[in-house]
Order: structure tokens, then C-alpha cells, then sequence
């Protein structure tokens, strides 16, 4: 594993109310999707994309910059597509 | 309260929708307060694939409820699915589980460590530690093969019971599945009493012998009368039967204007906003009493053209041909705000700007509103009313009516809903051409209890006494001048009490399209002189439960 590559981008947080209500549902939809499993951190926390709980529990708010990163040879893509839905207006995803 | 001459247990509570239905009664599954002490289960590993299954059944059963479901009650269900399947959360269960609890505590544990955690971080994250709780009855009674709470399946139609129902238990609710709903608690505001209602189904609420009555002991409920028969002998079943169907017959043949026995008539009209406006041409009523405009207005970023504004209202004219259509003045403000409206300060939104008061600081927008419904009904095949929402004073009045009339509004009136209004309506209706009471919001300022705080369903119970005193005063004054003074509030909608307004003087009822036919039936049967001797009698009720009983008694004593 150690030889796999990280994949690491920082975003700022777009939505209007943070990483909360639809916008964290819209995250944990779309990182069940991806091919490999997505972290965000936020100050030193890094958490699993799929969780919403742990989402929850990071309580980014509208404009904080968060990591997002992967692991393994699809890390790239996912990353990427993580980091434009987070820099997205998601207070409309529904 | 009469003596009931029968020794079989009759349960009294409040009749908020009516109907009569017979079935066997069932409770709606209760949340398992305490877990039985932990049994010493199958080691961790089968322990954990236990809860594992329990959380996966869940969210299974979660998300075939969230696709059959709509608008709000998908997002609840939607979410609460999505933590049932949470990696964290089975993680924590996991790390409980290898600590040696068997599944059930080790769900019940692991859900309430993030509950606390979600309890502290507040606001919104707080209510969501309301949808744990609910993870949790539901993965726990899984586990224990208890029954689940929220609606139980049940293979023969049934009686609903419950303490109240919550807004994602209504989801459930199949019409022909459950027959009538019986609550403990909840008032005649309660959500439970507003989706019987909208459901057509025969509801009790605030009846707190139900709590004690078996599952499948078989039950009258009479939702007109707020009573319950538990346990039936021959007889009863047969009489209730008798009176479910000539009730049913009256409603089937229920049609054309309003009228009371002795051919006194009463507008029957409806209360419409957008969408429900193409269903509505097809009622059976006499046209529109309540038009709301909010809807050519809200999610909207700018003012709609004046153009625009008169094609949408030609459109519902053009569906009530022959018949009245009273459209209402846009009624927002504060907590309805719009982008291109100016609000104003005002920490108190139901007291602030709305309505007509927004006329000082958004020049031009109900003249534009005014031109836009004079011009749809210069070509209109019906009779177009104008009112103003939130009037308080006659001056008001006086320049809204002078504003529609400049507009070519032929017949422009107000609406009352501001107790002072209500207070000088012997003035008012010097100024108007007709009168329309807005009762939900009359209660809401004559109590001082706001309309979206629950606990305050008595307070805002449309019976109350001091809030049939404003109708009756209001009513008086019109029929004394000649003008018509409607009722288009929650109050319209209940046949017993739409009795007491006829006899309180009032020529229109406004209401939903599914009581339209259950008010006129009621009216068919009662004369004029019987209604006003039910309208003094509600009058010297103590409050809203009172005046009500009261009724009730006299009706069917």
C-alpha cells in the first residue's frame, strides 16, 4: 500500500450552510460512487466521505477549506470529482 | 355532557375529521424505552453480523418507504436510510460488540455516542440526533422482534392508534388501509387532525382511553361525534353500520348550492392557490372564495410583469365560467419573504409588515397586482372579487377599495383577520362591498399564540368563544348594511361549526375541496332557525373544547 500514490486538494466549502443537510447527503451520495473510498480533513480530522455521521462531525461551515484525499490508482479522478462538487453550489442538490 | 345509556365502554376525545368507521383496533408500534438486561449472546463475531443484518433490514425497509414517498417526507426518510447504512456508525457497533454487548445494546450504545456528540454541537446538527433516536427504536425492536415503530402492518383494514402521529409516520397512511385514526394526545390543530382531514378519514384526537384498549378489540369510531366504542354488541355494529351508510348515501347525493332545510342559502366556495386550481373546476361549488396569489410570486427572484400576472389569473378565471372568484392582494412579507420585497425591520414576523402593510415601502407592487387582476377580468367569464389581506383599521379599508376602484375592480372588499378590524366592522362595512373572515389568523392575533407553535393548538382551536364573538359581531354588521360578510379560515371547513356561522349571519363558506360536500350535507339538514339557536349556544362556551361539546350535545342529543 505504501508504494500507492496519495492523491491530496484542498477546497473551500461552497455550500451556504457547510457540510450539512442536503449538501452532506449529496457528498456521501456521490462518494458511494467513486471507485475508491474518499477522506476529507478538516484542522488535523480526516474522515471517511461516505459517512455521513462523521461528515456531521466535522462541522465545516460555508467558506472553511477542507482536504480532500485518496488512495490507489483511481485517487486522481476521485479527488478531482470530489474537489468540484464541494467547490459547487450544492444548497440545491436535493 | 348527556348520560350515554349503554354499559359498553365508550371513549370521549375530540371529533376533528368526521365519518364513521368499524375495525379492529390497532396501536401504532411504541419506541422500546429500556432494553431487557443482556443476555450473554453468540460472541462478537455473530453478534456483529446480527446487528449488521438489523441495520441493513432498516435501511432496506427505509428506502422502499423513501420511493414511495414525496417533497419532505423523502428528504426524512431519504436521510434517515443513509445513516442506517453509515460506515462509522457500523464501525462504532462493531467496537461495542468486540467490548462483549450483544447486538442490541451494542446498537443502542454506539447510536446514543453520536447522538451525544450531535446533542452538543446544536442547532441543526441537534435535530438530527432526533433521527438517531429514531435509527435506534427501529434497529432495537428489529432485534428483538418487537413490533416497529410507526404505522403497523396489519393485513385487514384497520383503526389507527397512537399517542400523535409524526410527520414521516403519515407517509404510510393508505387510505381504505386505515379506516380512521384515534389519538391520546394532539389537539384539532395537531398534524394528525390536519392529514385525516385532508385524507377524508374519520379522526379522534386527545381521547386518552384508547391507551387502554387492546389491539384488534374491535371499535366504532365516530369522528363527528368524537366518540369511541370499544368491543360493540350486535346492535351497535348493526346501528353504526345504518348510520355509516345513510351518511354515505347523504354525501353521494350531496350536490348544487349551499342551502339550509328551510332554503336559506350559503355560498359554498373554495379555497385555491396555483396548482390545486385545475382539480378544483371540477367541484362541485360555487366558484372560488379564497384565491391566494403567493404563488405567482414566491421562488421568484424578480416581480412577475404585469402581463405575466394577468395571463396566470386569466387562466383560473377562465375554469370558474358563471361562477365568483375573490382573489386575494399578495400576502407576504417577513416570514415569507420575497427577493423584490422590501420587509422592513421587525424581529416578529407575524406582527410585522405582510400584506397590505407593505404598501408603504414597496411603491407600486399592489397597484401593479391590482392592474394585472382588472385587466383578467375585463375578459373574465366570471364575477371577480379583490381583497386585501392584514387590514387593520376602516382608513385602511378606505384606501385599499379607492386603490382597487381606480384599478376598474368593480366589487372590492377586505379581509378580517386583525381583531381591531373585527372590532369596528360596523364602520367597515360603510367602506367595503364584502367582507371576508380570515380565521386562522383571527386566532392567532385575538390569543396572541403564535399559529406554528404546536402547544397552542387549544388556544388556537377555532371554536374558541372570543373568536366566534369577532364572527359574530363582524356578521351582524354585514347583514345590518347588506353586505356579504364570508368566512374562508380553518372555521369553514368543520361542518358542525360551518351550522354556527350560517346562524351567526355569514353568507359564504370558503374551504378545501374534500369538505365541500360534508358541510353542504349538514347544512341540507339543519334550518336556519336551528343554526342561529347552535350559534348562541357556542357562544357561552368557556373555550374552544366547550363550545364544541356544547354543539355536539345539542346536535345529537
Amino acid at each position: 500500500m505504501s508504494t500507492e500514490t496519495t492523491v491530496e486538494e484542498q477546497v473551500t466549502v461552497a455550500s451556504k450552510v457547510g457540510l450539512h443537510a442536503r449538501p452532506a447527503a449529496a457528498v456521501v451520495k456521490a462518494a458511494n460512487e467513486l471507485p475508491t473510498v474518499v477522506k476529507i480533513g478538516k484542522d488535523g480530522r480526516v474522515v471517511d466521505a461516505r459517512s455521513m455521521l462523521s461528515l456531521l462531525s466535522l462541522g465545516a461551515e460555508h467558506g472553511d477549506t477542507v482536504t480532500v484525499s485518496a488512495e490507489g490508482p483511481d485517487a486522481a479522478e476521485a479527488v478531482a470529482a470530489m474537489v468540484a462538487l464541494l467547490a459547487s453550489n450544492l444548497d440545491e442538490a436535493s | 355532557m348527556p348520560a350515554l345509556d349503554t354499559t359498553r365502554p365508550v371513549l370521549e376525545g375530540t371529533g376533528v375529521s368526521p365519518g364513521i368507521a368499524i375495525g379492529p383496533m390497532v396501536h401504532m408500534g411504541a419506541p422500546i424505552a429500556e432494553l431487557p438486561g443482556p443476555v450473554s449472546g453468540g460472541g462478537p463475531d455473530i453478534e456483529f453480523g446480527r446487528a449488521q443484518r438489523a441495520l441493513d433490514e432498516v435501511a432496506r425497509d427505509l428506502e422502499q418507504r423513501r420511493d414511495r414517498a414525496e417533497g419532505d417526507a423523502f428528504a426524512v426518510l431519504d436521510a434517515l436510510s443513509m445513516l442506517a447504512r453509515d460506515p462509522a456508525l457500523i464501525d462504532a457497533v462493531g467496537a461495542e460488540v468486540d467490548g462483549g454487548r450483544p447486538a442490541p445494546h451494542a446498537v443502542d450504545a454506539a447510536i446514543a455516542g453520536f447522538r451525544t456528540m450531535l446533542e452538543a454541537a446544536g442547532g441543526y446538527l441537534a435535530e438530527r440526533a432526533a433521527d438517531l433516536t429514531d435509527l435506534r427504536n427501529r434497529a432495537v425492536a428489529r432485534l428483538l422482534h418487537l413490533p416497529m415503530p410507526g404505522i403497523p402492518e396489519h393485513e385487514a383494514p384497520f383503526v389507527l392508534a397512537a399517542e400523535d402521529l409524526a410527520p414521516a409516520d403519515t407517509v404510510d397512511l393508505r387510505p381504505g388501509h386505515v379506516l380512521a385514526i384515534v389519538t391520546s394526545r394532539g389537539g384539532p390543530t395537531s398534524h394528525t387532525a390536519i392529514i385525516a382531514k385532508a385524507m377524508g378519514l374519520p379522526c379522534i384526537v386527545g381521547c386518552v382511553g384508547i391507551a387502554e384498549v387492546d389491539d384488534e378489540t374491535l371499535v366504532i369510531v365516530d369522528g363527528s361525534a368524537g366518540r369511541v366504542t370499544a368491543d360493540p354488541d350486535a346492535d351497535e355494529i348493526a346501528a353504526a353500520e345504518r348510520r355509516k351508510e345513510a351518511r354515505e348515501a347523504l354525501l353521494a347525493s350531496s350536490a348544487g348550492p349551499g342551502v339550509t332545510a328551510d332554503g336559506h342559502g350559503v355560498q359554498l366556495l373554495l379555497n385555491i392557490g396555483s396548482a390545486a386550481a385545475g382539480a378544483a373546476e371540477e367541484v362541485d361549488a360555487e366558484g372560488v372564495g379564497l384565491l391566494r396569489t403567493e404563488f405567482l410570486f414566491l421562488d421568484r427572484t424578480t416581480e412577475p410583469t404585469v402581463e405575466e400576472q394577468t395571463a396566470s389569473y386569466h387562466e383560473i378565471f377562465a375554469g370558474f365560467a358563471g361562477r365568483k372568484v375573490v382573489v386575494r392582494t399578495l400576502d407576504v412579507g417577513a416570514d415569507k419573504p420575497l427577493p423584490f420585497v422590501e420587509p422592513g425591520p421587525g424581529d416578529n414576523p407575524a406582527l410585522g409588515l405582510r400584506g397590505w402593510r407593505l404598501i408603504a415601502n414597496n411603491p407600486g407592487l399592489i397597484e401593479r397586482q391590482l392592474e394585472a387582476i382588472a385587466a383578467a377580468a375585463a375578459t373574465a367569464p366570471c364575477e371577480v372579487w379583490v381583497m386585501a389581506p392584514m387590514i387593520a383599521t376602516v382608513t385602511e379599508a378606505e384606501d385599499f377599495v379607492a386603490l382597487a376602484r381606480a384599478a376598474g375592480i368593480a366589487t372590492a372588499g377586505v379581509m378580517v383577520e386583525v381583531p381591531a378590524l373585527a372590532l369596528q366592522a360596523e364602520r367597515l362595512v360603510e367602506v367595503v362591498d364584502f367582507v371576508s373572515l380570515g380565521t386562522n389568523d383571527l386566532s392567532q392575533y385575538t390569543f396572541a399564540a403564535d399559529r406554528l407553535v404546536g402547544e397552542l393548538g387549544e388556544l388556537l382551536d377555532p371554536w374558541q368563544p372570543a373568536v366566534l364573538e369577532l364572527i359574530a359581531r363582524t356578521a351582524t354588521a354585514g347583514r345590518a348594511a347588506g353586505v356579504p360578510v364570508g368566512v374562508c379560515g380553518e372555521a369553514a371547513s368543520d361542518p358542525n361549526l360551518a351550522l354556527v356561522l350560517t346562524g351567526f349571519g355569514c353568507t359564504s363558506l370558503s374551504m378545501s375541496a374534500n369538505a365541500v360536500a360534508e358541510v353542504r350535507a349538514g347544512l341540507a339538514t339543519t334550518t336556519l332557525e336551528r343554526c342561529e339557536e347552535l350559534a348562541t349556544l357556542a357562544l357561552t362556551g368557556t373555550d374552544g373544547r366547550d363550545a364544541r361539546t356544547r354543539v355536539l350535545a345539542a346536535l345529537t342529543g
